[in-house]
């Protein structure tokens, strides 16, 4: 026996194999005289959490417990299926029972982008810059700050201008900062004039070195709205600090409900109902995103006719992250004196309702163009069909929205993809997995490649170049009911 | 008890799984659920011990059959043995040039002989055994290149052909060939048999001498195959049409001649691109279109 062949003793087969050769099987091999198990697509299986990652195909397959209900279902994901189909072992006889029962087709592909970008949410009340400043990565303008919606930021990064319209190294930085955030992975930014801010899909926000901890509970208003009850009785004001829009708890809806006395509080700003502030301090990366280091600069002279030596104050931002409390001396001037236990609870409150703040990445790509040529000949049908719910988009086996108008235009929660479901091409674009789902019949009406359609089986019973990854539980399974059947 | 055996269901919840070793079977039965959930259940502990058996009588298995020689004990592998017999006394071939076919048939024998299913398949890489009842049929799809595979075609199988075996041979497949066909698919009336008569054509698709094929002693790949220092095709360059046509002549010859005796219904012989059929492959469809490599598509 050739000495350097090693015996395998997986079976009792007990093959023999040299280096650089598999067994009978074909399914173990001799790597550098050491038996290796070769590696297998990526197929989500939904039965399987996603904290069991990803697992080589028949690794893990249960033993059949002797019933015919199913254990598990597979999509093929189109991650992967772009370059070339992986090798089969020889089954050039396929039962096609398979593919004449075909009844849903997943036209799998691998998309490359020119058109896309991601929407960046950031759940933070700290300012990142003014709106439409420029977005900068590696120091190229990558996007911008856009609207700012409900205790987050937003940003939009990417789209054709970007990637295509500018310089090379423009293009390039777009490319790099897009595919690392799309894979989840971390991303620096700088704003002009405004913080530098690490976003990473999935985690708290870094804004100018210091992480996020919480999205705050909701503005100044509705934070008195929530707490009032709680602090009636117990303080006699209370001022929820916010960019946006701070509260007052004696002049708000809420505290005169509850009969809280008039205390000749006097708040900087402008007033827009009562016990509402705008613009109380510049934006910042402080007290409930403004840029004040002492609660106190908000406020103005306290109302000698109104106020009371000893009132008690309480002021807190949004998240429950800054806090004072203060009591008048004989000339109505706050001073700073330790938080009543009786009032930490509710401090302690409004943090608990405050949600951990994340950064969350959608991407959003444009089908519009040949990528509908590789699954219909009449492109325009594809796009039809989608819109008809005849066809259900999935990205990387994760639900889409689907922008009304038209073309293909979608988003998608990258965190709800596959590792590295993206990958790049160096024109620059991003390459994203794209699945359209539909009916067979539906598939053919529309002009659809029939005779490729190939059976899962071909697919999923193969060994090399697939990976079979657990579908999210939380992601719905892209072959249920979204495809309808035409009405005739 | 450790069950070394891997018996699931697929993922469709509608065929089982079985893996041992270097034996891997797709199985569907159809019929009334609880006669599938009785045919499985049979398949599966027929299942369990089969490579066990076959591995006891492995050497055995692995040297040229004679007439003389005597049978082995094991269910699966007499039908290796029967099936390899018509050819012993005129070439070299050794029972396991059936093997995948035999397991196939045994398992389904197992399962029919078992459960009232108004047909099955068992799929065992590619050879396959087929249980029909009357008025049942197969649609089969066929692939030029088992490393690559695009549906070429199909044929039905009828309950009222005598065909219910199906394999494919190959130097492409996970088995050496000593000749250089890309596939040779056979249909016959048992898969033992169809598995060593597609052994046995693809060996004789050959151009003797051809510089442009590289073949290389099986040991030397493999040091316990049974085809000893036998040379295996490992590589074959562009033959020309006319090669090709020589080739395809050679082992449409020897198909020819298996299926006057009967020992296959017919063959589909594949080579660069070009068919042979020898025999009536039945109700058959061709796909005429080109095989389009997808790469990546501009959104």
């Amino acid at each position: 026996m050739a000495d350097d062949a090693i015996r395998c003793d997986a079976c009792p087969v007990l093959c023999y194999i040299k280096p650089g050769r598999t067994g009978s099987c074909d399914r173990y091999g001799n790597h550098e005289g050491k038996l290796v198990r070769l590696d297998p697509h990526i197929v989500l299986d939904r039965a399987v959490e996603r904290g069991d990652s990803v697992v080589p195909f028949l690794e893990r397959g249960r033993d059949w417990d002797g019933t015919l209900v199913s254990h598990g279902e597979t999509f093929v994901t189109a991650i992967g299926a772009g370059t070339t189909y992986p090798d089969y072992k020889p089954a050039p006889f396929i039962i096609s029972s398979q593919v004449e029962g075909v009844d849903v087709v997943t036209v799998v592909t691998e998309g490359i982008f020119s058109y896309c970008g991601v929407k960046v949410k950031i759940d933070t009340d700290r300012h990142l810059g003014p709106e439409c400043s420029t977005v900068r990565s590696q120091g190229e303008a990558v996007g911008h700050v856009t609207t700012s919606e409900y205790g987050s930021q937003m940003l939009s990064l990417g789209g054709v201008r970007h990637l295509t319209g500018g310089s090379r190294q423009e293009g390039t930085a777009t490319c790099d900062a897009l595919l690392n955030l799309c894979n989840g992975k971390a991303v620096e930014f700088e704003i002009d004039g405004g913080a530098k801010v690490a976003v990473q899909a999935g985690k708290a926000p870094i804004v100018d070195g210091a992480q996020e901890e919480r999205m705050r509970v909701g503005c100044g208003s509705a934070t008195i709205g929530m707490f009032a009850k709680q602090w009636f009785g117990k303080v006699d004001d209370v001022v929820v600090v916010d960019d946006h829009i701070t509260g007052v708890l004696s002049e708000h809806q809420a505290g005169k409900l509850l009969g809280v006395p008039e205390t000749g509080i006097k708040l900087k700003g402008r007033r827009s109902t009562p016990g509402r502030y705008f613009q109380v301090a510049e934006p910042g990366t402080t007290w409930g995103g403004t840029n004040i280091e002492d609660p106190l600069t908000i406020l103005g002279k306290f109302n000698a006719k109104k106020a009371w030596s000893g009132l008690r104050l309480l002021m807190v931002s949004t998240t429950g992250e800054h806090y004072g409390y203060f009591e008048l001396d004989e000339g109505l001037k706050p001073q700073e004196k330790e938080l009543p236990v009786e009032l930490r609870e509710s401090v302690a409150r409004i943090k608990e309702n405050c949600e951990p703040a994340l950064c969350t990445v959608l991407f959003m790509g444009g089908a519009g163009g040949s990528l509908r040529a590789g699954v219909t000949e009449n492109p325009v049908k594809l796009t039809h069909s989608v819109r008809d719910a005849l066809t259900r988009v999935t990205c990387g086996g994760a639900p889409v929205y689907v922008w009304p108008g038209g073309g293909i235009t979608f988003m998608a929660d990258v965190a709800r993809m596959p590792q590295n479901a993206f990958g790049y091409v160096p024109t620059p674009a991003l390459v994203a997995p794209i699945e359209f789902t539909l009916k067979l019949a539906d598939y053919d009406a529309l002009g659809g490649y029939m005779d490729h359609v190939r059976p899962l089986t071909t697919i999923v019973a193969q060994k090399e170049g697939r990976q079979r990854v657990a579908a999210r539980a939380d992601n719905p399974w892209p072959l249920e009911s979204g495809a309808k059947t035409k009405k005739k | 008890m450790k069950q070394r055996a891997q018996i699931r269901m697929l993922a469709d919840g509608r065929r089982l799984h079985l893996h041992d070793g270097p034996i891997d079977l797709i199985v569907e039965a159809f019929g009334p659920v609880r006669e599938i959930e009785v045919a499985y259940r049979a398949a599966s502990s027929r299942f369990a011990t089969v490579l066990d058996e076959l591995c006891g009588e492995l050497s055995f298995l692995r040297k040229p059959c004679s007439a003389e020689a005597e049978w082995p004990q094991g269910a699966v592998a007499r039908r290796m043995v029967a099936a390899v017999m018509p050819y012993a006394s005129e070439y070299f071939i050794t029972p396991m040039a059936a093997v995948a076919g035999a397991v196939a048939e045994e398992i389904l024998a197992t399962m029919v002989s078992s459960a009232n299913v108004s047909r099955a398949y068992v799929n065992d890489g590619g050879d396959i055994a087929l249980h029909l009842t009357a008025g049942e049929r197969f649609v089969v799809g066929m692939i030029e290149r088992p490393d690559r595979p695009s549906l070429l075609g199909t044929t039905t199988v009828h309950s009222t052909d005598p065909v219910r075996g199906i394999a494919t041979s190959g130097w492409r497949g996970r088995s050496f060939s000593l000749g250089i066909a890309d596939a040779v698919t056979v249909l016959a009336e048992r898969a033992s048999v169809a598995d060593a008569a597609a052994t046995m054509i693809a060996n004789a698709v050959y151009l003797p001498g051809h510089r442009a094929i590289v073949r290389i002693p099986a040991c030397a790949l493999t040091p316990d195959s049974d085809l000893g220092k036998r040379a295996v095709t490992q590589a074959v360059g562009e033959l020309t049409t006319e090669e090709v046509n020589q080739a395809l002549v050679s082992g449409a010859r020897t198909a020819e001649r298996l299926l006057r005796v009967g020992l296959i219904r017919s063959a589909a012989l594949n080579l660069q691109g070009e068919t042979r059929l020898v025999g009536v492959l039945g109700e058959s469809r061709m796909i005429a279109a080109p095989v389009r490599e997808r790469g990546l598509v501009h959104a």
